[in-house]
């Protein structure tokens, strides 16, 4: 007879079956039997947070900078509840989750009994799939399940709700095969008819962009590489969504910078403009869009994506190509290699105007700020961040805000995976945790949240995680002492109201710093700011950096809501005194 | 402040809504109705009427018929998501007026009346597959099968016949013909 294992036993079979290394999480009374178990299974790391929606940022930074899921366990009822909104950030973000939560005993549930909630119903429109484990005999299978629904198709959180008799409880463990097959639910279904069209599209285009997104990396480094191939073969220019930076060199002169709200002036003309439009998984997200009726009237679209559910859901396509990119891409290269050599030379005069326009655009420098020698301009900030950290392979997270626009446009991401920022859900508080759990999975690299003072405070006490674990994190603060994006639409849209969004009664950073046992520095003045960065990246500990920044400082260039792309406000070195009045007032 | 400062793009040109049925083949397993139904509700589509019931025992498949309003767009969102979601095996959409599908519902109809006006109600149901499942002497239940606009018009007209409560299930639907929906 084969031997039998305890519900927590194969909790910790399967994921050592599923190659998990590290787990973030927080315990209770509902999964105390699991913690019980953890002490035989030495291949598994458990990383203490401080809450639990801290172990689901750090899980989705884990997640996200190796391209493996990142596996959170937490308790029952708040444990579970905490968790959401870390569950629903890695949903809109596409990223492979697996939330295990203990729960109440079987007998318990439904007589709203200590720290029970209804997760699985909670947790049921911010998964991609989840599931209550009611027989013991089950419990491996879901496991194993949970792991693939996590990882195959358009990737995201799922939850497993283990009752706390069901991890007491015995069966047997086989051991995992991995399915070869793709399960039902990824979509790789496109047609080397598909492929010649988007070619055919390709070699007659005049005013032809790429805009690729978060699928890209999704789809591993691989997928990056060829689509630097596809790229540079076509000589097309390339714009990339918040979520896609890294996929293709922001140095590079193809590169147009990030597009949308935020995006840059040349960007979003050309979105505009343009004839042919190659989505390459992304999602015409309505930061990106702007108008709908108004967006990029002229062009083909062509919009490649795994998940048929993002297809025609905002914009209609005219070629629409389901499948993972990377095998999208790998067919295209091959057809378009045989078809057409030399493609990027003898089709130069052909796109030659278009490059001609795409640099006007570009020498209206639509990132440019005015400097100041008093005080330090946020740009200017990070400006020299990246310039002291570019040759250092930096892992970048952020939280929500003007800072994390800022860190979009001004520091310069060349390879996937090094960019961790929450675009769908905008969670403030996201980076400090993810930067945490990129930490874990990088022990040796530098990773730097950049952050504003008023999203750090919401998961500052994930700060106590880092110093205990000695991951030398950098929260690289732009301190405004506003919430400055809040303030930012008050002053431009609400005539200067600004309706509490002045954070009063700040801590002081660099104590707060001491207090967490790491090491608080501050910077006050352009002079003093390299030496201060430079001094922080030279510290082996975890920093909290306070940089004290212009409080006034907008966010530019900007599309309001609700304009099309080519009605930009660009900022105040071109508009100096041009305000939004009229339409665009309410549209923002 | 006049105008709304709404943080979103105005909503695009609007399509033409169309009414469509919805057949959904799911695991019979805890919560799957939950699941569809919060998909419609959480992404703000419609159900007009909805059936559900476990049809093959051995695979414990249920079969669920979802009638809604949409336009293409929302109806083809409906589709897509639907088969995202992980019980969900195919999923067949059909519009109302497509004449190779058959569409039903079931009423009962409760009446409390005299006898003379009682015959008059079995009378006025005569065309639904009228069909009398209890009967005293001041009082009636009859089903009948039909249309969702008949049993609607049906439950308007026959209130002066002494209708008094009635009970209708949502529609059903099958394909006319050998074929079966793959």
């Amino acid at each position: 007879m084969s031997k039998l294992y305890s519900g927590a036993e194969i909790v910790f079979k399967c994921l050592e079956d599923q190659n998990v290394s590290h787990i973030f999480g927080y315990p209770g009374g509902a999964v105390l039997p699991i913690y019980d178990e953890l002490k035989n299974f030495n291949s598994i790391k458990h990383i203490l947070v401080r809450h639990e929606q801290g172990a689901g940022h750090a899980a989705e930074g884990y997640a996200r900078s190796t391209g493996k899921p990142g596996v959170l366990l937490v308790t029952s009822g708040p444990g579970a509840t905490n968790a959401v909104t870390a569950l629903t950030d890695a949903y809109m973000d596409s990223v492979p989750l697996v939330c295990i939560t203990g729960q109440v005993p079987t007998h318990l549930i439904g007589t709203d009994a200590f720290q029970e909630c209804d997760t699985t119903g909670i947790t049921r429109p911010c998964t991609k799939h989840n599931w209550l484990v009611k027989d013991i005999n089950d419990l491996a299978e879901i496991m194993h399940k949970a792991f693939e629904v996590a990882t195959t198709g358009r990737p995201g959180p799922v939850l497993v709700d283990i009752p706390k008799d069901i991890q007491f409880q015995k069966s047997k463990y086989k051991n995992y095969k991995k399915n070869k097959k793709l399960n039902g639910k990824s979509h790789d279904n496109f047609s080397q008819k598909n492929i010649d069209e988007l070619i055919n599209l390709i070699s007659k285009a005049k005013k032809p962009i790429f805009y690729t997104g978060g699928g890209v990396i999704n789809s591993g480094t691989k997928a990056s590489e060829l689509l630097r191939e596809l790229v540079y073969a076509t000589g097309f220019p390339i714009t990339s969504t918040l979520q896609g930076l890294g996929c293709f060199p922001a140095d590079d002169n193809q590169f147009l910078g990030m597009l949308g709200m935020h995006g840059t002036y040349e960007a979003n003309n050309a979105m505009y403009s343009c004839d042919l439009m190659i989505n390459v998984g992304a999602r015409f997200d309505d930061r990106i869009t702007g108008k709908i009726d108004e967006f990029s009237p002229k062009s083909k679209k062509v919009h490649i994506d795994i998940d048929p559910s993002s297809i025609n859901k905002n914009v209609k396509v005219d070629l629409a190509i389901v499948g993972d990119i990377k095998s999208v891409l790998t067919t295209t290269l091959k057809t378009f290699k045989k078809s057409k050599k030399n493609f990027s030379k003898s089709n130069k005069s052909q796109i030659s105007n278009w490059w001609e326009q795409i640099q006007k655009w570009r020498s209206k420098k639509s990132l440019d700020y005015i400097g100041s020698e008093e005080t330090i301009k946020p740009q200017y900030a990070i400006e020299r961040l990246y310039e002291l950290t570019k040759d250092k392979d930096a892992y970048i997270t952020t939280e929500v805000g003007q800072h994390q626009m800022w860190a979009a446009q001004h520091y310069k991401f060349n390879k996937p995976n090094r960019w961790m920022t929450s675009g769908g859900l905008g969670t403030m508080g996201y980076g400090l945790p993810a930067a945490v759990g990129v930490q874990i999975a990088h022990p040796k690299k530098l990773v730097i949240d950049i952050a504003g003072e008023a999203s750090v405070l919401m998961t500052m006490q994930e700060m106590s995680t880092a110093v205990q674990y000695n991951l030398p994190i950098k929260i690289f603060i732009l301190n405004n002492e506003y919430m400055g994006m809040v303030r930012q639409w008050q002053e431009l849209l609400h005539d200067k109201n600004y309706s509490e969004s002045y954070t009063a009664a700040l801590p002081d950073f660099v104590k707060m710093a001491e207090a967490y046992g790491c090491i608080g520095i501050r910077a006050k003045t352009p002079d003093e700011l390299d030496d201060k960065i430079i001094e922080m990246l030279n510290t082996d500990r975890p920093v909290i950096f306070d940089c004290l920044v212009d409080k006034q400082e907008n966010c530019f260039p900007m599309i309001p809501s609700g304009k099309p792309h080519n009605q930009m406000l660009l900022g105040p070195k071109d508009q100096k005194e041009k305000k939004i009045t009229g339409k665009g007032r309410t549209l923002v | 402040m006049a105008n709304s400062k709404s943080a979103y793009s105005f909503a695009g040109k609007k399509q033409k809504p169309d009414t469509h049925i919805i057949v959904v083949w799911v695991d019979n397993e805890a919560g799957v109705l939950a699941r569809v139904v919060g998909l419609f509700s959480g992404r703000g589509y419609n159900i007009e009427s909805l059936a559900v019931a476990e049809v093959d025992q051995q695979q414990n498949i249920s079969r669920i018929t979802i009638v809604t309003t949409g336009t293409p767009q929302v109806v083809d969102q409906i589709k897509l998501q639907l088969k995202k979601l992980v019980p969900v095996h195919k999923v067949a959409d059909f519009k109302r007026e497509d004449k190779n599908v058959i569409f039903k519902e079931m009423a009962l109809f409760k009446f409390v009346a005299n006898n003379e006006k009682l015959n008059k109600a079995f009378e006025a149901c005569k065309n639904f597959n009228p069909v009398i499942l209890d009967k005293t002497n001041k009082s009636n239940v009859i089903q009948i099968t039909a249309l969702r606009r008949e049993i609607d018009s049906m439950s308007k007209n026959l209130k002066k016949f002494g209708l008094v409560s009635v009970s209708r299930t949502g529609a059903v639907a099958m394909t006319r013909g050998s074929e079966i929906f793959k």
